[in-house]
């Protein structure tokens, strides 16, 4: 009897995009059936370009910092961009793959991935910002696959 | 320990590795044995992990400082 996993990834960031597809390609490695229903901020996980994924220090107490650094400054123009940046490195340096790299590996395993079509419309976006091999749907979509699921993750 | 096909996933980290171990094994024939070679500590129990759940067979497992290499049996069907 195979086993199957339905996520749903909501969260847009650098940081959160890693748990969807780090569990969806490691779920599909141990043959379970996956199906990854994007939607709101996780759309942005589907787009062709990935570059745009930023992590911030913002709102985010419990991201570790080289030093002690107030909220006021963490505010200030190009922190964001120097936070995704160390983040980056971090992850490269420590061999931990990349989003792209998961995210051809969760395809090439046979993850269905389905792109929220209300979040489309409601953020004016095009099927064509979007890679190939996507599907889109509703909630009703989700529920067709993860009413039969044995696990299911709200991420 | 003898094997037909090895992986080196040396420097990666989860779930690389059982990914890489995952690609391997399809590249083999049934009651083939897989070498991996992996840095990533957690990848120990990964591994077991893995081979519960696949049913492929965990032969050996080599610790050398901080290096490890397992032989993975290809299960039948």
């Amino acid at each position: 009897m195979v086993k199957s996993l339905a996520l749903i990834a909501s969260k847009g960031s650098l940081d959160w995009a890693y748990p969807p597809f780090i569990l969806a390609s490691t779920a599909a490695a141990l043959d379970y059936e996956v199906q990854i229903f994007f939607t709101f901020y996780g759309l942005a996980l589907l787009r062709k370009d990935l570059s745009d994924l930023k992590v911030s220090p913002l709102g985010n107490p419990a991201m570790s910092m080289p030093i002690p650094m107030p909220n006021l400054v963490q505010m200030l123009p190009g922190m964001e961009s120097m936070a995704t940046m160390m983040m980056k490195q971090k992850i490269a340096s420590k061999g931990v793959a990349s989003i792209e790299d998961l995210r051809t590996a969760c395809l090439e395993s046979g993850v269905k991935l389905i792109a929220c079509q209300m979040t489309v419309d409601l953020f004016d976006f095009k099927n064509e910002d979007f890679i190939d091999g996507i599907e889109f749907g509703g909630a009703a979509t989700f529920f067709q696959f993860a009413g039969e699921s044995d696990v299911q993750l709200f991420i | 320990m003898e094997f037909d096909k090895e992986v080196d996933a040396t420097g990666l980290n989860c779930p690389l590795p059982i990914l890489r171990c995952k690609k391997g094994l399809s590249e083999i024939n049934a009651e083939q044995v897989l070498k991996v070679i992996s840095t990533d500590p957690g990848s120990v129990k990964d591994f077991n992990a893995f081979c519960v759940q696949t049913g492929h067979q965990l032969l050996q497992l080599d610790v050398d400082e901080k290096t490890f290499v397992f032989y993975i049996k290809k299960r039948t069907i």
